[in-house]
């Protein structure tokens, strides 16, 4: 892999990045509207910049599963676009393994994958067909191919009578296990996982996250997980931040963080830690959401 | 990498490229009911446009084939023009524009791949148009320069992938009305380059467009070839000019798709819903 010898396997350094948005959107009108006024209304409405992610400073450890907990809109997802390369920053340095994402963009995308919240594949396409073209995108060559893909398809247990099935015809749990299966198939040393247990259930939720454990332990590889579920992220992750409007609030171990709003002998949860450094519980989207901005 | 060899770095560019190649082939497959109609439904409208001219100059008259070579110029340009043009409104639509975009390919090799997919596709479509068309009204091509033909229509992909690539950057900027506003380019093409008449029938404040429209060279000279058998050396100042729309044309949408990835970057829009 084409990489520095960095023991960082990402820096973020005063990252930040803000989006113009009509004001019109932020005050509940019609913001996507395409007929008649509230497309009028859109066009004339000013425009105003909205921090999506603002100085965000932290490092990732190589090996390390790091967490980003925060409610929808909070920057979760802005974040990780910066760092997967789909977003300039407007201010501050990101290396992953010492590649600029701006200036190495090309090199830093060959040691990173991405698992999103939506299952973004050629729905028509089977899993098999997907992930072939994923392949040919990273370089893998056709045997090699099939090999890795029967191994990570067995590891993730997904049905062999569905590997050739549409997309489109796979349970949301399924589509989910195949986005780690692709991001799994170019071996990426930094994995970025932007919820990707949303809306899967108990049963698919933890088969996705036994496996984020066991590549990390047996590849030892990096990886960066946001989530707004709190017992995910205290059974995956060994440090967490907590961002709340493009800001990082906390950041620390799942044991230092509740250590740090305990009181009077009291046992916090990771929701109470959230709650007591936010004012507001996770499921209380911030109050940005809506303005058009991502998680 | 760094050690990687220029040999190497192409053949995995290669490689890439014939991926999108593939996808979009294993896509036809699973969309092959639409496939087959829409084969059946440009059948009938060159037969329709065909027609026309069995009625103004019988059947086996030069119309129909003046008619004829026209709609297919037009249906080879106009799938190249599309296939380029709304690669990145696809994706969007599809939903896979972060993963695509994110893969570590140079974006010459996404557009080459998909410039390659566009002139096979093209290329195979019209071929099966003009065997039905053919068949249907018994043409007689005996006397055309069929390899002459062909030569217009590659020296014409060459400047229509650099319009499509030009167009390609409109859902970039504009996930909602990128898309459409390709369809307002395309029907300016259209209008202006002769598909189906001699460009002098138009109003004089319109002709000028014409002369920077490259199908207007293409129908020419491909007409002088399949009607008058002429040989590649009275076309070619229509080939030197179709090639060299091309020559800048293709850079030009390269520096173009560059910049509108960058402003995509920058104001958030790489992304399904823009």
């Amino acid at each position: 892999m084409d990489c520095r010898d960095s023991d960082k396997a990402l820096e973020c350094k005063g990252a930040s990045k803000s989006f113009r948005v009509r004001k019109l959107a932020r005050n509940g009108l019609p913001a996507k509207s395409s007929h008649g006024s509230g497309l009028f209304l859109r066009w004339l409405s000013p425009t105003e910049r909205v921090d999506a992610v603002k100085e965000v400073d932290f490092t990732v450890e190589r090996g390390e599963i790091f967490g980003i907990l925060g409610p929808n809109g909070s920057g979760k997802s802005t974040l990780i676009r910066l760092i997967a390369t789909l977003l300039l920053p407007d201010a501050g340095e990101i290396k992953v393994f010492g590649l600029d994402v701006i200036k190495e963009r090309l090199k830093v995308r060959r040691v990173i994958n991405r698992v999103s919240v939506e299952a973004s594949f050629f729905k028509k396409l089977s899993a098999m067909e997907n992930l072939s073209y994923a392949a040919r995108l990273y370089g893998m060559d056709m045997k090699q191919f099939r090999a890795s893909v029967k191994e990570i398809f067995d590891r993730l247990r997904l049905p062999p009578d569905k590997w050739y099935e549409p997309m489109e015809d796979l349970s949301r749990g399924l589509q989910q296990k195949v986005a780690v299966a692709r991001a799994l198939l170019s071996t990426p040393m930094l994995l970025l996982l932007d919820e990707p247990t949303t809306g899967l259930d108990p049963v698919s939720k933890k088969e996705v996250q036994n496996l984020v454990l066991d590549i990390q332990r047996d590849h030892g590889t990096t990886v960066l997980l946001t989530t707004h579920d709190m017992q995910e992220a205290e059974r995956l992750c060994s440090r967490i931040a907590i961002i709340d409007g493009g800001r990082f609030v906390a950041l620390d171990t799942p044991a230092n963080l509740k250590k740090m709003v305990a009181k009077d002998g009291e046992a916090p949860t990771l929701e109470d830690v959230f709650f007591r450094l936010t004012g507001r519980g996770l499921t209380e989207p911030y109050a940005g959401e809506g303005n058009g901005l991502d998680g | 990498m760094m050690g990687d060899s220029l040999l190497k770095i192409g053949w995995r560019e290669l490689r890439a490229s014939y991926g999108l190649v593939e996808r979009n082939f294993n896509l036809v497959k699973r969309y092959i009911g639409w496939e087959i109609v829409f084969l059946f439904y440009t059948v009938v409208n060159t037969l329709t446009i065909g027609f026309i001219g069995v009625d103004q100059s019988g059947r086996g008259g030069e119309r129909v084939l003046y008619l004829v070579a026209g709609a297919l110029l037009w249906g080879f340009l106009s799938i190249l023009f599309h296939e380029v043009s709304e690669s990145v409104a696809w994706e969007r639509w599809e939903g896979t524009i972060e993963y695509t975009f994110m893969a570590p390919i140079r974006r010459l090799t996404y557009l080459g791949g998909v410039c390659l997919w566009a002139t096979l596709y093209g290329a195979i479509r019209t071929i099966v148009v003009m065997i039905a068309v053919a068949a249907f009204f018994r043409l007689d091509l005996t006397r055309s320069n069929l390899l002459g033909a062909l030569v217009v229509l590659l020296a014409s992909s060459v400047s229509f992938i650099g319009l499509g690539l030009v167009a390609a950057v409109l859902p970039l900027l504009s996930p909602e009305r990128g898309a459409q506003a390709t369809h307002i380019m395309e029907g300016i093409i259209l209008l202006v380059s002769g598909v189906y008449y001699d460009v002098s029938v138009m109003p004089r404040w319109i002709q000028p467009l014409s002369v920077l429209s490259p199908a207007t060279y293409t129908l020419k000279a491909a007409r002088a070839a399949l009607l008058h058998g002429a040989p590649i050396r009275d076309i070619a100042p229509e080939l030197i000019i179709l090639l060299a729309i091309g020559v800048v044309c293709v850079p030009l949408g390269l520096i173009v798709f560059h910049w509108g990835e960058t402003y995509a970057m920058r104001a958030g829009k790489l992304k399904r819903s823009g």
